[in-house]
């Protein structure tokens, strides 16, 4: 998986050791967005064609094309089904999560 | 060290002043008295004296705004504006100080409509008193030039790394001439290296996030830190002076400056060019043999309150000259004062004066005649404690 | 130049993490703004829905350098940190300025006008959902006629919006800008093709991106992609471009699918009659006979 990876992060034990200014260093993520999803995508790979359409189409970025499959970031998906609505061949399944 | 000496207007030498601090960009919109400035830095650009881009914004909103971004990626920004120019670039000024972004502004000191008037108070500057800028107020055409240098210089101090407001008063100043040394380059680039922002500027070996949210988790920490740094700026306002002061022969006393206040009896705080009238009338009363002082406030942020109470120690009454009206209180300065006064228990009696509003004169004789009132004050006479000079009728 | 899409765009993520709603069609904007423009991107957004979620300390969703500006300042401030890396001589670099329709074509626009006015280098991408969305889905100068919000509620005596939206795109060109286009994450190789224009294009380019938004429109999320497409299908949107003082209609179809397939599946519209639908047909079918008689030679 290469996506932007979850940092640790503690509250600053000082006020002056907050950053100057109201800024921060980017690609700065300490906390995820599984939380949000009600469905999950899985793809099936035996059906999918690798037209990558599902890359293009997440709003979040989630599906990594980099490896032998594709992989989803469920770290960063939320769930929305974009990817399996627009996947031509129907090799996306949404499935609920149970809590 | 000595330069050339010039005989200009006060907008000239804050144009001078700007050329020697060498800004990379000035984004900048004319409003009368501050135009001249600008004009001046725009010719400076044309004939590459000075060797910066003049950005021609469609507003002082994005004057400021523009000015934000480039002193978000490391470059030095200037800009300069005017009364309703600064309340309706008012949104963009906590951007930059929130960011903690070295800009300087100089802002001509100018009346807020209604009734329209284009002449100089200082109501416009007390609007923006909690913008989170350290706020300067200048005396005459040479201190406007030296304080855009020292604002240069203060504001990129990595302990204060804020922005920086000149006030200078409109017309009085602006548009009056004066013999005026202009610093030598070289010994200005020696006082103001080029600008280093490594903890809070953009830079592609460590891209940033700035001006980000903060919610009620953390929002109070960050504003605490910048309100934290900005009143330690106050130790740095006097070394900056300081060391002008060695580079150039010129020192200004830091955050105010004391007129004959030692065994003062009663003492008057200016802010701006009254204070040469003011210096007259010292000089004067003195004469007489009145014990009288002058307090030049020459900071409002951060509030030099060790200063200034010292300087008001053994005082018996204490006058105020504010050139702005809080509408249903008082003059501004004054609050402040007495601030200051009740958190050192001091208690001489207070008294406001307010006037040259809308850039209604305030003469030698308003300004002995508030010492007069001040010593009734001290004696223990019944008198109004917010004066209205030179009002034209009964009020 | 390669063509760009699926396969031959690359796997690397600049805007990431954000905190925007499930299918929100402005961040797939955003996404794929930032895979054009690289990792050496200077962003500018003001106050909104991407302002909102992507720099809530301590996540920050960017990458790269990226700021909030004042909402009416994003042609400022992009501005301003173009002409500072120009004097610092830091070469390489991409200034994008990011802004809703509200931050656009009402609050944002003088400071737009000022930017493309001096030709500064940067790239200003609107995102077009047609409301302000972050506040709570208020009309705004790009909310089409007919739709309902918050602000202009539909009901006995009003169709929800009565006003056409604002024309930004011949409004940018006719500053004689050196490049604009609008673009739709319907068709997203359209809208990369577009983003790697605008990064070669030295001056001002103005990119305008329709951009469903889920929550503000009522609609599935899942559907958001489609959406923008079905817009360009029926007509209600289009893919134009304006360079070297020509305009060009990127897509001119033969015929338009029903605009009440397109609008009936979104809740702010479901209160139109078919009156109501064929009034903003009409109004297509106008603005589309001056595009094809205007721009097509």
């Amino acid at each position: 998986m290469k996506r932007p990876q979850v940092k640790s992060w503690e509250y600053p034990r000082r006020v002056q050791d907050f950053p100057l200014g109201s800024t921060c260093d980017s690609d700065h993520l300490v906390s995820i967005n599984a939380g949000w999803r009600t469905f999950r995508p899985v793809i099936d790979h035996d059906r999918c064609i690798d037209c990558l359409k599902c890359f293009l189409v997440c709003p979040d970025g989630a599906i990594d094309k980099s490896g032998p499959l594709l992989a989803v970031d469920y770290d960063f998906c939320k769930g929305c089904g974009i990817c399996a609505h627009e996947c031509p061949v129907k090799a996306i399944e949404m499935i609920k999560e149970v809590k | 060290m000595s330069g050339i000496r010039k005989f200009i207007c006060g907008d000239d030498a804050v144009a001078e002043g700007v050329r020697l601090s060498r800004p990379h960009v000035i984004s900048a919109y004319p409003i009368t008295p501050q135009t001249i400035v600008v004009e001046r830095l725009s010719e400076y650009v044309e004939e590459g004296s000075l060797k910066a881009r003049y950005m021609h914004v469609e507003s002082e909103h994005s004057a400021m705004s523009c000015a934000i971004g480039v002193s978000s990626v490391g470059a030095r920004a200037f800009t300069a504006t005017s009364s309703q120019g600064l309340l309706y670039m008012a949104e963009t000024l906590p951007y930059a100080s929130g960011a903690r972004l070295p800009i300087v502004m100089m802002n001509a000191n100018r009346s807020i409509a209604t009734p329209w008037n284009i002449y100089g108070d200082q109501m416009d500057a007390m609007f923006l008193l909690n913008s989170g800028w350290i706020q300067y107020y200048v005396e005459d055409a040479q201190e406007a030039l030296d304080m855009m240098i020292q604002g240069y210089r203060l504001a990129e101090d990595p302990e204060v790394m804020t922005p920086v407001m000149i006030n200078v008063d409109g017309f009085v100043l602006t548009h009056t001439y004066e013999l005026v040394e202009i610093p030598d380059q070289a010994g200005v680039d020696a006082f103001l290296p080029p600008l280093k922002m490594p903890l809070n500027s953009m830079s592609l070996e460590a891209p940033k996030s700035l001006s980000i949210s903060a919610g009620n988790d953390t929002n109070m920490e960050f504003n605490m830190k910048q309100h934290l740094d900005m009143l330690a700026a106050g130790t740095r306002i006097q070394a900056v002076d300081k060391a002008y002061g060695q580079a150039f022969g010129r020192y200004y006393h830091g955050a105010l400056e004391k007129i004959r206040t030692e065994d003062a009896e009663v003492i008057l705080i200016t802010a701006g060019t009254v204070t040469g009238t003011a210096r007259v009338v010292v000089d004067r009363l003195r004469g007489e043999g009145k014990k009288v002082g002058l307090v030049k406030l020459r900071v409002l942020r951060p509030f030099p309150v060790e200063e200034l109470t010292e300087a008001l120690k053994g005082a018996e009454a204490v006058g105020v000259l504010d050139k702005n009206i809080s509408f249903g209180y008082e003059g501004t300065i004054f609050t402040n004062v007495n601030s200051a006064l009740m958190a050192r228990a001091m208690t001489p009696k207070t008294m406001n004066f307010i006037g040259g509003i809308g850039g209604r004169d305030i003469t030698k004789e308003n300004l002995i005649e508030a010492y007069d009132k001040l010593f009734g004050a001290a004696a223990g006479q019944p008198l109004e404690r917010v004066q209205y000079m030179n009002v034209r009728c009964d009020y | 130049m390669v063509k760009l899409n699926a396969k031959t765009l690359h796997n690397e993520e600049y805007f990431y993490g954000h905190k925007a709603c499930g299918g929100c069609g402005e961040s797939l904007a955003l996404r794929h703004a930032m895979k054009v423009l690289g990792p050496d991107t200077f962003a500018a957004l003001p106050a909104g829905c991407m302002a909102a979620v992507s720099f809530i300390y301590p996540n920050m969703a960017f990458t790269t350098n990226a700021m909030i500006t004042p909402f009416a300042a994003t042609g400022a401030v992009a501005s301003g940190m173009a002409a500072g890396l120009e004097a610092l001589g830091i070469e390489g670099t991409q200034t994008i300025g990011i802004a809703g329709d509200g931050g656009t074509a009402d609050i944002g626009f003088q400071a737009l006008s000022g930017a493309i006015d001096r030709n500064d280098d940067i790239i200003y991408l609107a995102t077009d959902n047609e409301a302000y969305m972050n506040t709570g889905i208020q009309k705004s100068g790009l909310t089409p006629y007919g739709t309902r919000t918050t602000t202009s509620p539909a009901g006995k005596n009003l169709p929800g919006s009565i006003r056409q939206k604002k024309n930004m795109f011949e409004i940018v060109a006719a500053h004689g800008i050196s490049y604009a286009a609008t673009a739709s994450v319907g068709y997203l190789e359209d809208f990369l093709m577009k983003m790697a224009k605008a990064k070669a294009v030295k001056g001002t380019s103005y990119i305008h991106v329709f951009v469903p938004c889920p929550t503000g429109w009522g609609y599935p999320a899942q559907q958001t992609v489609s959406l923008a497409k079905a817009a360009v299908d029926s007509g209600l949107w289009y893919l134009a471009e304006y360079e070297a003082g020509e305009f060009k209609l990127n897509r001119n179809p033969k015929s338009f699918t029903p605009a009440a397939d397109y609008l009936l599946a979104q809740s702010r519209f479901k209160h139109l009659t078919p009156e109501d639908i064929s009034r903003i047909e009409a109004q297509r079918d106008a603005k589309w006979e001056i595009m094809r008689r205007k721009w097509l030679g």
